[in-house]
């Protein structure tokens, strides 16, 4: 009898805990792509953007979220939580910022708030249900920082889709991306541009049924 | 025509075997590799640390920036393979094993950026750059 009277809440639970929006995450190295990627999403879907966008190195300091992203897709649709987080680097020095001309004093401004955004993507890995780990195509993927990131999200078991993004650019190269991480679902894509969202978007529908 | 070779003062390389780490905690290994990092050395250490404690030490160098005078991060890279296979496949491997688990034929290397400009790494080299 109470293994029924548990089994049943149990139940109602899973059916509450399966209404929960779907904490989408974008993570990666700075400068990659992920609030373009993000920002993209949310104006075809809410006509609003999550947040702004620069060639400055960690532009994205604050975790940025936007609720309730209604996404279709070919006839599904899904609830989004999406969740922008700061590139994640094992290394800042404000020096780098001088060079786009950033004041001295903005940019040790700057760095300070980076290092801090660092830390709150790190905290944030945990509560994530799906992550795109962005990662720019004209950069050499094998820097350690993806795959620590990609590392970390296999071991908390969480779904991961690699985007290859900036494919526009005539020094992207896919598929070194994809040859970097054989193991994972890699989507070349230009945010910029929209190039290639159907297929991000299939493959996140088709992760949310792994979560 | 001689190349002119920029001169690198004040910093040395240290191997720690990963028996040096075995035994210990997350915080302490964090703590050991910190130590040696901030005194100026490059660190090579035989095998690597948890997905999470490269998470965490990647967090704990960010909180100690600011802190620490003239500290800006660290470069980290780890290398894996046991020498049998041709190197692309080498380095393929690596970033497999990277992700799923630890590897005693893994090399970790660490060091303060102030000192490892960058560390380069593609299927066919891996490249230290130093600050000169």
């Amino acid at each position: 009898m109470a293994w029924k009277i548990k089994n049943f809440f149990g139940g109602i639970f899973k059916f509450f805990k399966g209404k929960k929006d779907i904490k989408l995450g974008f993570y990666g190295p700075p400068n990659a792509g992920k609030t373009s990627l993000a920002n993209r999403i949310c104006k075809d879907f809410t006509g609003e953007e999550m947040g702004s966008v620069s060639k400055i190195p960690h532009e994205t300091r604050n975790v940025q979220f936007k609720e309730k992203v209604e996404i279709s897709y070919k006839g599904k649709k899904l609830i989004f939580k999406m969740v922008d987080t700061p590139g994640i680097a094992t290394k800042i020095d404000y020096e780098d910022f001088l060079k786009y001309k950033v004041k001295k004093k903005d940019a040790k401004k700057r760095a300070k708030e980076a290092t801090q955004g660092v830390i709150e993507s790190i905290k944030w890995l945990d509560d994530m249900d799906i992550v795109a780990v962005v990662l720019d195509a004209s950069q050499n993927p094998y820097d350690q920082v993806n795959i620590t990131i990609i590392g970390n999200l296999a071991a908390r078991k969480i779904p991961v889709l690699i985007i290859a993004n900036k494919v526009d650019l005539k020094k992207a190269d896919f598929k070194k991306v994809e040859a970097a991480f054989p193991e994972y679902k890699v989507i070349g894509i230009s945010a910029r541009y929209g190039k290639n969202l159907d297929k991000f978007y299939e493959e996140v529908f088709k992760l949310t049924k792994k979560i | 025509m001689k190349k002119k070779i920029n001169k690198i003062k004040g910093f040395s390389i240290q191997f720690m075997p990963y028996s040096e780490i075995r035994g210990l905690s997350s915080d302490e290994r964090i703590k050991s590799i910190l130590k040696i990092v901030l005194g100026n050395s490059i660190l090579l250490l035989q095998g690597r640390l948890k997905p999470e404690e490269e998470t965490r030490l990647i967090g704990d160098t960010m909180a100690m920036m600011g802190h620490v005078k003239n500290f800006r991060g660290i470069e980290l890279a780890v290398v894996s393979g046991n020498g049998k296979e041709k190197l692309f496949a080498r380095m393929r491997k690596g970033i497999a094993n990277a992700i799923f688990r630890g590897d005693l034929g893994a090399i970790t290397i660490i060091g303060p950026a102030t000192i490892v400009k960058e560390i380069k790494r593609n299927p066919k080299k891996i490249e230290l750059f130093l600050n000169g």
